[in-house]
């Protein structure tokens, strides 16, 4: 004795945000019935049991139904099957195109490939996400890097339109696909504190600042937004001066040195410690033209920069007055002819830094 | 050749793939009207192809235009093998055809194959230029409207109600055939999709021929079914009521009395609209062109000569049709006998039509598939009238066989004819028939609402009133009239206890009153109302042929006096004492009938307060009995009590007796039920010894009783902040705000359990229905505070063990606030001067419908014949049985009622001022403004496809429909061979159920319009084989293409909402 079959159909289809949520968190009917008895719906609605199981089991069905559509956002709006009001449309993708952070931490940077999908059950296992959240999370990524890969135009717009994302999230998707393609390195011991907020942003700078697109003349090119200009990289090898011209080197030093002295308690270690730190920098931006290199651009950092200064105990404000003033140094020894290029790496690497220099 | 058809195709979008090497696809389309074809050119390797194509036009009779569809076929072209199918549209032309419908059909279609659904859109611009034709003997029917609706449809008035019109047609299912042995399941399907397609158009045809003939423009009410009678056939059968309507102006739509009110003052003048004064008042000037002049028309009747065609006899039309279409496939032998049968009723018509020509009466069948009437028409009802019948069905393709389902017909609506008269009533209102197919076993069922309409309107020429009609005396008070008894109160058609209306104290009235119609808006109501249901399970063995159609009429009484009591039981414990709305529906299967009454209990103010329900235990003797029954008469008298509260039924006064009406002992059912087969036996064998006993009484003798009480009692209460009914509108709310949800669901129990019991099965059964109904509530709980409004079920037993109930209704919100504080005298006022100047309403009594309806004379020889028939094959019809209601009521102890006039007056007026606003146009009971801020009015504006609001009932709160657009009948298969892939059997009915939607929706827009009001699903038969991991669905749905504008806005406003086209063509329409 059992229902055997069990529909309910609207003309305006019936959705229930949470049992979304639900569904895209991967859970299983059963649990998602038992999630919401506990969330307290029943005592509301006067309802039982079977009552939570036939609507969950129903909106399940709907979602499954949905989700074709949901990946290529743009049909939500003009299919026929499903009559839903504009803002659940909106609500609808936003959330099926949300990830956890603590998943994209783990696939960031990696190729986004068959192999790296075969491995999702240890990154499930690691982070606590299911694994069919895992693998809606890591699709998503994958389609939205195919679709954007094969178009011209500013990657963040590209992604807004082509999958009606929230700005933010658009945001983030482009910093997961310049990850993706640059392959930057992520994972490894030193860069764990890292939250994928903190890269996110980067990749923001990266992709504002160090990008074909960046330049701004030619806004139709393809990738221009996913691969760094090739020109400004090769350009970054002139800064080597800063380091292998003892004068300048030193004159940059003591301009540096006076702007700081008093103003920090960390004075000693900035003065011992400045070539250090400036050669760190400046061979990080010489290297550049090495893929392999870019792929470590973040763990350089972390190494030849912020883990010495942390040994040292500055505080993230010591960081911010020095780094400052150390850019903008540079512009004063009269000896030095690369600013506009110096401008364009410091900018991004002083603001990397701040965003990474935490605990 | 009176008419040009074109279309265009202009794209596609989202294709699927059909090609797998390059994931695209070379699309092309074949437009096919009749037996030609057009293909537009191929559009290579694309998923959204432009075609952009040339009009093709295709040159047709308009006969063709009303049958065939236009057919669409989306083809992948293949250079080195078949070309595949991407999916069909089929397109019902028929809005276009009528000059006040829509004009053009433009829009985006899903594409749709029967093995995989909705496959891709294509859009598509549908014309059709129409000649004018003045040919009086056509075949066609162009330009009579269509609805579902069943009241007077908003922007109409109605000039004249001819009555009934009736039809049905018959052919071999091709699902049946041989040749669906060899064909594939997706061509067996389309064929049967065509062929019902085709016989709906004509169907539609015929009935629009038969509306020409009684003279009237449309038909209202309109219900077509299908029978799959499997290896006997299919047939599909309409009824319907035929009208003559005037448009109304767009400023008068938004309200009939304001466009009434200035000329209508004398009396003298109510029959006929002001605008044409004295002038014929059966054809308008709104009459599509396409349709002759009217006097031919009129004249026709009397020359009972004229060519076969167009007499009006009924099996000559019939037969005339057999022989034009070449689709159908009645043999040509079914033809000689129709026109014989048709000469010689020649003669006896005359004879009849020249003795009595103008009453009510007199006609063959005096019935209206309405539900609601304007103010006035309807005087008195006197009860249900049911009536069944079980049969054998055989091959239709036997010669007479399709007159044997005509004559099938034909004897219950006689039944119920009977019924009526023998309820002193004239006329049936609410009317509907119903089928229930098992195999060879088939229960036809039809029912209605005797009921008395206004005389003054049943007059032939009813222009030259001298308003000296004083059958009635005094008009009696709308709020309370239509309650007063229709007969002699001395010579009762059966027993009922009377009282003085508690209204207006001057007629009597029963003590309880069941209806198929809904609520008169002007009736006055105490409370709230509420669903009531009562619901049966009746075992039965299995047996073929006449063996078991014996077995199942000798349940059928039992079952409908079951559902009785449980239905009066049930009214009483909600302290109500009304019933509209009553449908009752007898489901058979191999081993058990289902059946299942619906019906909206109302308190009506005019009638007296129901008596308690009281239990008696049969063993005084026995302490812990009595201590039992104690503490269920307890249950039973808060449940009472706590019902009262619930619906705010707060009566004037309880009076001082508390009486109720006791049923009938067990041993007096026996009798009861043994004199089903004529009405009149029936009345007189009723023991009435039960007039003494004050309370309605229920004796716990043994388990059944006590299962009984119980399930009483376990009727879960509707959860705080939801109504239901399942009629129009819900008495005692009228404050509607515009949030609105449709929604069809649809449940299948298996039972496993071989051996169950009668009461086992009622459990089970009553449990799932309850359990829907948990369900929609908890659904739809985001809307509270809503009421489900037309809950309409519909039970079947598609396999042995299996149990299907399917559910389409409405959600509405209201405004809780405001439900009791309506402005009173105002409303009250209007709502009287409405009833003396509304009352132009007349029943056309001519001459010629008299004869066109007048039927016996002419059906007798064909009569005969069936039963000659029926004898080789055996039919069996002792099953036909009266139902009324009343026939259970006893005798009231007819006490004087003293009764406190203050207090019933101040009941009447809060309920009739709420109730008026609601009649006055019924969806704007906000004042304006309100309705918008309120939840669920949203703005779909950043969609780029047009909403298209769906609801079963004829109007949508907060809104005025400025247009019908035409009717929307559509029936699709869907099958599958791959049901685990799909989701199983409710992940398969989902989407198909969705995809229904889709392309609801979907023609509505194309035609311009923005919803689809009176929506039923009528069919879904849902078939399965998990072993096999195939099922196969089919839904028929059907309903009114409508513009509608928010109140608030203005008139242009259908242009907005539209994404396109046509809606130019609307908003002129409407002005």
């Amino acid at each position: 004795m059992s229902v055997e079959l069990d529909v309910f159909v609207g003309n305006t289809t019936i959705m229930d945000e949470e049992v979304y949520q639900l569904w895209l968190d991967g859970h299983t009917v059963n649990d998602a019935v038992k999630v919401r008895m506990e969330g307290g719906v029943l005592d509301e609605c006067e309802a039982s049991a079977d009552v939570l199981l036939s609507d969950t089991m129903d909106q399940y069905r709907t979602f499954q139904m949905c989700e074709r559509l949901l990946y290529s956002p743009a049909k939500l709006a003009n299919q026929l099957l499903f009559q839903i009001p504009p803002h659940r449309q909106a609500m609808l993708i936003e959330r099926y195109y949300a990830f956890d952070d603590v998943f994209v931490r783990e696939v960031l940077g990696k190729k986004l490939s068959k192999g790296t999908k075969k491995d999702l059950d240890d990154v499930s296992a690691k982070t606590g996400v299911t694994l069919k959240s895992c693998r809606r999370q890591f699709d998503n990524f994958k389609r939205v890097f195919k679709v954007v890969e094969e178009l011209k135009g500013p990657l963040v717009e590209n992604i807004r339109q082509h999958f009606l994302l929230s700005d933010k999230l658009a945001r983030d998707y482009a910093a997961i696909v310049f990850f993706a393609n640059n392959r930057f390195e992520t994972g490894k011991r030193k860069l764990q504190y890292l939250t994928f907020q903190d890269f996110a942003f980067c990749a923001g700078q990266l992709i504002n600042n160090w990008t074909v697109g960046a330049v701004g003349e030619n806004n139709m090119v393809e990738d221009m937004d996913v691969d760094l200009d090739k020109e400004f990289l090769q350009e970054l090898k002139e800064l080597k001066i800063l380091i292998t011209d003892k004068d300048l080197l030193d004159q940059h030093k003591s301009l540096v040195c006076t702007a700081l002295r008093g103003k920090t308690k960390a004075f000693n270690e900035m003065e011992a410690n400045f070539k250090n730190l400036s050669r760190g920098l400046v061979n990080i931006a010489a290297k550049l033209t090495n893929t392999k290199d870019v792929r470590d651009f973040f763990i350089d950092l972390v190494e030849k920069f912020i883990e010495p200064c942390r040994s040292d105990r500055w505080t993230a404000a010591d960081m911010r007055i020095y780094l400052t003033h150390y850019h903008n140094s540079a512009h004063i020894l009269d000896t030095f002819k690369h600013q506009v290029v110096w401008d364009r790496y410091m900018g991004v690497v002083k603001s990397c830094i701040f965003k990474m220099y935490h605990d | 050749m009176p008419g040009k058809l074109k279309a265009k195709i202009v794209a596609g979008r989202h294709l699927p793939v059909m090609d797998r090497a390059s994931d695209l696809t070379d699309a092309f389309v074949e437009v096919k009207f009749g037996n030609t074809t057009f293909k537009t050119d191929v559009c290579p390797k694309s998923l959204n192809p432009q075609w952009n194509s040339e009009w093709f036009k295709f040159e047709v009779d308009d006969e063709d235009l009303q049958d065939e569809p236009l057919q669409i076929t989306v083809l992948d072209h293949d250079t080195y093998s078949a070309n595949d199918a991407i999916g069909k549209v089929y397109i019902d032309i028929d809005p276009l055809l009528c000059s006040e419908a829509a004009s053009v059909i433009s829009g985006w279609f899903p594409i749709y194959d029967t093995i995989h659904g909705i496959r891709g859109e294509i859009n598509v611009l549908v014309k059709v230029d129409l000649f004018n034709d003045l040919n009086r003997f056509r075949q066609s029917s162009c330009g009579v409207k269509f609805f579902c609706t069943t009241s007077i449809p908003r922007c109409y008035r109605v000039a004249m109600v001819h009555g009934f019109v009736e039809e049905l047609v018959v052919n071999e299912d091709p699902e049946y055939q041989w040749i669906d042995r060899i064909r594939t399941p997706r061509a067996s399907n389309e064929a049967r999709q065509r062929l019902i397609s085709l016989m709906s158009g004509e169907l539609q045809r015929k009935i629009g021929l038969k509306v020409l003939e009684m003279g009237g423009n449309a038909v209202v009410g309109y219900l077509q079914c299908f029978d799959l009678e499997g290896e006997s056939g299919l047939v599909v059968r309409a009824i319907g009521t035929a009208c003559t309507l005037d448009k109304l102006s767009s400023g008068a739509a938004a309200s009939i009395n304001t466009h009434m009110h200035p000329n209508t003052a004398p009396a003298s003048n109510a029959c006929n609209s002001p605008s044409k004064d004295g002038k014929e008042p059966v054809f308008t000037e709104d009459l599509p062109s396409s349709s002759g002049p009217p006097t031919p028309f009129r004249a026709l009747p009397t020359t009972s000569s004229s060519p076969p065609p167009f007499s009006p006899s009924k099996p000559c039309s019939r037969q005339s049709s057999s022989s034009d279409t070449d689709l159908s496939l009645t043999p040509k032998t079914g033809m000689g006998s129709g026109g014989s049968a048709g000469k010689e009723a020649g003669p006896l018509k005359t004879l009849l039509r020249q003795q009595t020509q103008t009453a009510l009466e007199q006609r063959e069948f005096p019935f209206f598939t309405l539900t609601s009437f304007p103010p006035g028409f309807l005087v008195h009802v006197g009860g249900v009238v049911s009536a069944r019948s079980v049969k054998l069905l055989d091959r239709i393709h036997n010669p007479d066989e399709p007159e044997t389902r005509d004559a099938w017909w034909e004897e219950i609506r006689q039944e119920i004819k009977s019924h009526a008269k023998a309820l002193g009533c004239h006329a049936v209102v609410g009317y509907s028939e119903s089928t229930s197919i098992c195999e060879e076993v088939c229960i036809l069922s039809a029912s209605g609402t005797a009921a008395i309409l206004n005389p003054r309107y049943m007059r032939d020429g009813c222009l030259d009133i001298g308003s000296s009609d004083h059958r009635f005396e005094e008009p009696s008070p709308p709020s309370c009239g239509f309650c007063h008894i229709p007969y002699d109160e001395l010579n009762m058609p059966f027993p009922a206890q009377l009282t003085y209306c508690y209204h207006c104290r001057r007629q009597k009235v029963p003590d309880v009153l069941f209806t198929t119609i809904d609520l008169p808006p002007e009736a006055a109501v105490t409370g709230q109302g509420c669903l009531i249901q009562a619901r049966l399970c009746r075992l039965k063995k299995k047996a073929q042929g006449e063996v078991n159609a014996t077995a199942i009429s000798n349940l059928l009484p039992f079952m409908e006096y079951e559902l009785h009591t449980q239905l009066m039981n049930k009214l009483k414990l909600r302290s109500m004492n009304a019933l509209f709305g009553l449908r009752i529906q007898i489901s058979v299967g191999e081993n058990m009938l289902l059946g299942l009454a619906s019906a909206t209990g109302v308190y009506l103010t005019a009638l007296p307060a129901p008596g308690g329900i009281q239990i008696a235990g049969k063993t005084p003797g026995d302490l812990s009995n009595e201590h039992h029954i104690l503490a269920i008469q307890k249950r039973i008298n808060d449940t009472i009590a706590k019902n009262k509260e619930l619906y705010q039924i707060n009566p004037p006064e309880l009076t001082e007796e508390a009486v109720g009406s006791p049923i009938p002992e067990p041993r007096q059912r026996s009798r009861l039920f043994r004199s089903h087969s004529e009405s009149s036996d029936e009345l007189s064998e009723l023991d009435l010894s039960h007039g003494k006993k004050d309370a309605f009484v229920l004796e716990i003798d043994d388990t059944d009783a006590v299962e009984d009480i119980h399930s009483l009692l376990t009727d879960a209460p509707t959860p705080t902040g939801f109504y239901s009914c399942n009629t129009e509108i819900m008495p005692g709310i009228y404050n509607w705000t515009s949030g609105l949800q449709m929604f069809t669901s649809v449940r299948v129990f298996r039972l496993s359990n071989a051996n169950l019991t009668n009461q086992g099965l009622n459990k089970i059964f009553t449990d799932l229905c309850e359990n829907l109904l948990k369900s929609l509530y908890f659904k739809l709980r985001s809307m509270i505070p809503c009421c489900l409004c037309h809950l309409n079920f519909t039970v079947a037993v598609p396999e042995e063990e299996l149990i299907q109930v399917a559910v389409t209704a409405v959600a509405m919100t209201f405004d809780k606030d405001q439900s009791q504080e309506k402005p009173g005298d105002r409303a009250m006022t209007k709502g009287g001067s409405e009833n003396e100047e509304q009352l132009q309403f007349p029943l056309e009594l001519c001459a010629e419908s008299t004869s066109a309806n007048n039927q016996p004379s002419a059906k007798i020889p064909g009569l005969q014949e069936s039963t000659n028939v029926s004898s080789r094959a055996p039919s069996v019809d002792y099953g036909s049985f009266a139902d009324r209601c009343s026939t259970w009521l006893e005798l009231l102890r007819l006490k004087a009622h003293t009764i406190r006039r203050g207090s019933v007056k101040t009941s009447r007026r809060t309920q009739s001022l709420a109730r008026s606003v609601s009649s006055s146009e019924r969806c704007s009971p906000l004042p304006e403004g309100r309705s918008r801020s309120l939840r669920s009015t949203r703005s779909f504006g950043g969609s780029s496809v047009t909403v298209v609001k769906m609801t079963p009932l004829s109007f949508l709160p907060g809104t005025r429909i400025v247009k019908y657009l035409g009717i929307i009948n559509m029936f699709f298969i869907r099958e599958t061979t791959s049901l685990r892939e799909e989701g199983g059997v409710s992940g398969f009915l989902h989407s198909f159920i969705a995809e229904v939607f889709a392309m609801v929706r979907a023609h509505v827009a194309a035609l311009g319009g923005n919803a689809v009001v009176s929506y039923s699903m009528k069919e879904c038969v849902f078939m399965e084989n998990p072993n096999k991991n195939q099922a196969q669905c089919l839904i028929n749905v059907s309903g009114d293409a409508v513009i509608f504008v928010r109140d608030t806005d203005q008139e242009a406003t259908p242009a907005q909402m539209n994404t396109g086209q046509t809606c130019n063509s609307g908003t002129d329409g409407a002005t």
